[in-house]
């Protein structure tokens, strides 16, 4: 990575005086680090999106179709008339500010077009141009804009600036929330074409092989075995391995990078440990084998048409009910979307658990339950033989993941765990936890690697609250649940706050857990307890 | 900024031309007044209308606390309720008391990579005394058109005019909206960041919305009106039965034709937020939505790749992994 080259020094140097240059005039440069590519044709093909080819956003020509500016015009009409959001919150903002330095984007960017107001704006601007009467009529002095070319680049760049995160929404009198705005602006972006490839590519490969990473189902076997032979080294012990098993009682479907990425890996080692512990009657599958969902960053359309497989897998295995791993946009979809947009589920049952018996009331529609949710359980009930110093090694502290936080409100089933598996966990500063979180800065598909230097200034203020405990209790490891989490803020402590590392909450529960004829002598990352 | 202070004065000198030019009485005690609420009521009805009749297709709640789960996890039911006696409870404190702007504080770098929060709470403080002093103008000036005047308005009066300062009395949130309005411009017109999102209209509103104001005060304290004169006016517009005759002063027509220019402008400007707040799905919700389903009205079929499509490609290598299939 090019993080060197960056110096930290001249990130920090932010400059919150906007230029007196007027917003209104669009302009935007595509700065090397702050944008993401296009996407590339071969997966716009095989998603059968609007306006295929090859494109980026540095070439001159966009190649839209001749006539963009009706398609993106009567795609608004239509989410105007299908969101009471979006028109409502195009409507009434009154431009108080109280949104304008929530943004980790306009924190760490000082770039006056993020701050959630002015984001919106963008977009705002242009729909008083054409539908509303103050704007047709007075214009410019009525904060109406016309919708050309670079009005339309302006939107790509600053709507790909901002991670859905829902800050913003937390601090505006009326609950205005610029996400929505930028995941309107994004469905109307896609119908002439314009999306990034750290978008359309994961989610093409979902659609085809069930999950992001585009894995075959016989490599997930393979990479899943892996991980079986890597936990029999560490505890002895020889786990389960069940695969698009039919009859089991519970689907499990966790993020991709799981399987892969790392430290993703030590936490996929946890579940495999917890599950077999508990004597759980589950399976993995292969076609289901993603339950993060990049479609969300792209279009409900495209969040449908992935988040279909979870309840047809279900169905087709002939499951009892669905347990979803450790991943944050996954839950905003399962915990918000799934049931509107593919349930009813009357074909699974209401969830309980196998092993204490309690019955997942919040989740007796939708009939998906967080992992967090079933393990605080255990816990609770006394279902789990814990031995929390074996994280003595790890001083913690634990990082709400933005939808999580502001989308479902899971904030003390994992530190419930955390408490119970480890002995040295901490709290970040108040305003910057629980629904005050702090964005990993590389949310909603800006996680590329192109777009580092945006990633790691909007990182900065999550990074910043680290260094704080870092600083003051020693902390070296933050635990979340989030697959882009645990992918981005490994490269951005790494460059802010050397020393600490990232793991996922069940990768403390795996260590802790003491397994019936175990023999351990390192904990799941390999080192000596 | 510029157009919207000179519109404003040109606003109130057209009101108080009508008041020293002759025989517009009729125009503008009266047509004016009525047109202004006419325009109110149906443009209100429109907006609010149009906003509730559009869908709301996803469960969206911004979750501001902990979620109903395992029952010994205890739920914050303002920040993130499940039931709707709750949603009305946090609908409530955000409407009556801006409880998410009394969460507001500045986020900043400062030298050396700190990063700075401080509670900045004078927004709130300044959005509540306008607001609040703004409902109780708008109560009090019930006495000009309730006969018998409805029983709480005087005893309001007699407590908004506590301290019982001048001739006539100083009431308390005359002097607390003027701050609070001069505060809100002030902070409009002099931090960077806010000049940078301000449209005009945001200026236009807060003049508009002062020189109704003073307007008002300089005819209770400074220009005599004839507050006779006045009450039989309000009363004849109430009753439908309008009494044209001389104004009673060259301020109050401009208080009334600016108050009328406000109630006009109301539905098509951003002071809809006073309806809109109480429509925004992610406050008026219920974070249940994996207890209920939510229905999308708008629901629409999409193509998915279905399990027999994947293992039609996948299929060989499936049986040689030892992966179970549907079809050998
Ligand atoms: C249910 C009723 C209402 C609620 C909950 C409400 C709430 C708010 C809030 C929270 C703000 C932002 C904070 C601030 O700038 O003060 C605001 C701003 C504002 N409100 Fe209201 N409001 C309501 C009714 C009204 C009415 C009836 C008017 C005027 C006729 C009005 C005029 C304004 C104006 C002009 C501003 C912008 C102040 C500025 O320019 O900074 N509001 N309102
Ligand atoms: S806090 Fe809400 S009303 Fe205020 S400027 Fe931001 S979006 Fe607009
Ligand atoms: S949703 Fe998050 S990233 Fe987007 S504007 Fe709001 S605070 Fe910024």
């Amino acid at each position: 990575m090019a993080e060197d080259k960056l110096k930290q020094e001249e990130l920090l140097n932010v400059s919150y005086e906007p230029a007196a240059r007027d917003w209104a005039e669009p302009s935007v440069t595509f700065r090397k680090g702050t944008y993401c590519y296009g996407a590339p044709l071969k997966h716009q093909k095989y998603l059968g999106l609007p306006n295929q080819r090859e494109w980026q956003p540095t070439d001159p020509d966009w190649k839209l179709p001749e006539n963009w500016k009706e398609i993106i015009l009567e795609g608004m009409e239509t989410l105007l008339k299908r969101h009471r959001s979006f028109r409502l919150y195009l409507d009434i903002c009154v431009r108080c500010g109280a949104c304008a330095d929530k943004c980790h984007y306009f924190i760490g960017s000082g770039d006056p077009r993020n701050m959630p107001v002015l984001r919106a704006e963008l977009l705002r601007s242009v729909y008083r141009r054409y539908f509303t009467t103050a704007g047709r009529v007075f214009g410019r002095l009525a904060g109406a804009r016309d919708l050309t070319e670079e009005v339309l680049k302006e939107w790509f760049y600053y709507f790909f600036q901002c991670s859905e995160c829902r800050r913003c929404s937390v601090y505006c009198p009326y609950g205005i929330d610029t996400a929505e705005i930028t995941m309107m602006a994004r469905e109307l972006l896609n119908l002439v074409g314009i999306n990034i490839q750290w978008v359309v590519e994961p989610a093409s490969n979902c659609f085809r092989t069930g999950n992001h990473l585009g894995i075959p189902p016989h490599a997930m076997k393979e990479t899943l075995q892996f991980a079986v032979d890597e936990l029999k080294d560490i505890t002895g012990l020889t786990v389960d391995l069940p695969i698009n098993k039919k009859g089991a009682e519970i689907l499990f479907v966790a993020p991709s990078a799981d399987f892969f990425a790392s430290p993703h890996w030590f936490t996929l080692l946890g579940y495999l440990a917890l599950f077999h512990e508990i004597g759980l009657d589950y399976t993995w599958s292969t076609y289901a084998s993603e339950g993060g969902n990049f479609g969300l960053f792209h279009s409900t359309e495209l969040a449908k048409r992935l988040n279909a497989k979870i309840y047809a897998e279900a169905k087709r295995l002939g499951v009892k009910w669905v347990l979803g791993g450790e991943c944050g946009h996954m839950w905003r979809v399962l915990h918000q979307y799934m049931d509107t947009l593919n349930g009813p589920a009357d074909f699974l049952e209401e969830p309980v658990s196998p092993i204490t018996g309690t019955r997942f009331e919040n989740a007796r529609s939708t009939r998906m339950v967080h992992i967090a949710e079933f393990t605080a359980d255990l816990i609770k009930h006394g279902a789990l033989k814990l031995d929390p110093s074996r994280n003595d090694k790890v001083r913690i502290t634990y990082h709400d993941s933005c939808n999580p936080a502001r989308a479902m409100g899971l904030f003390e089933e994992p530190r419930f765990i955390l408490r119970n598996v480890a002995n040295h966990v901490y709290e970040m500063p108040e305003n910057t936890i629980r629904e005050k979180t702090f964005c990993c800065g590389s949310g909603a598909g800006l996680g590329a690697d192109e777009n580092l230097e945006m990633r790691l200034r909007g990182g900065y203020p999550r990074a910043n609250a680290v260094r704080h405990v870092h600083e003051r209790h020693g902390v070296n490891m933050v635990a979340c649940m989030c697959a882009i989490d645990k992918a981005s803020l490994t490269p951005l402590l790494e460059y802010w706050v050397p020393g600490v590392e990232v793991g996922g909450v069940h990768e403390f529960v795996g260590n802790a857990l003491v397994m019936t004829g175990e023999s351990r002598t390192t904990n799941l990352r390999g080192e000596p307890l | 900024m510029t157009y919207a202070l000179l519109s404003v004065l040109l606003l109130a000198a057209v009101g108080w031309a009508g008041g020293v030019v002759g025989n517009t009485s009729l125009l503008f005690a009266v047509i004016i007044p009525y047109a202004a609420l006419a325009v109110f009521v149906l443009g209100f009805l429109f907006r609010a209308i149009g906003w509730s009749a559009s869908p709301v297709p996803f469960c969206i709640p911004t979750t501001c606390g902990q979620q109903q789960s395992l029952p010994w996890i205890r739920q914050d039911r303002l920040g993130s309720p499940t039931s709707t006696p709750w949603v009305i409870g946090r609908m409530a404190l955000e409407v009556l008391l801006f409880r998410s702007l009394w969460g507001n504080e500045r986020v900043e770098i400062k030298g050396a990579g700190k990063l700075i929060f401080s509670p900045k709470r004078y927004l709130w403080l300044g959005g509540l005394l306008f607001h609040w002093s703004l409902a109780v103008i708008l109560f009090r000036h019930l006495r000009f058109f309730t006969e018998p005047v409805l029983p709480g308005i005087a005893a309001l009066q007699g407590l908004d005019g506590f301290f019982e300062i001048g001739v006539p009395v100083t009431y308390v949130s005359d002097v607390f909206i003027l701050a609070a309005v001069t505060y809100l411009f002030a902070r409009r017109a002099l931090s960077p960041q806010m000049r940078v999102i301000s449209l005009p209209a945001d200026y236009f509103a807060l003049f508009l919305i002062a020189a109704v104001l003073l307007s008002g005060v300089l005819m209770r304290h400074f220009f005599k009106t004839d507050v006779e004169r006045v009450k039989e006016m309000a009363m004849g517009l109430v009753s439908f039965c309008p009494v044209v005759s001389a104004h009673p002063g060259a301020f109050f027509s401009i208080h009334l034709f600016l108050v009328s220019i406000l109630v006009a402008y109301f539905p098509f400007s951003k002071l809809m937020h006073a309806a809109g707040v109480f429509l925004s799905p992610t406050r008026n919700l219920r974070n249940d939505s994996r207890m209920r389903r939510h229905v999308n009205p708008w629901d629409y079929p999409v193509k998915v790749h279905t399990y027999e499509e994947y293992e039609d490609e996948f299929r060989e290598a499936m049986i040689e992994a030892g992966i179970p299939v549907e079809k050998k």
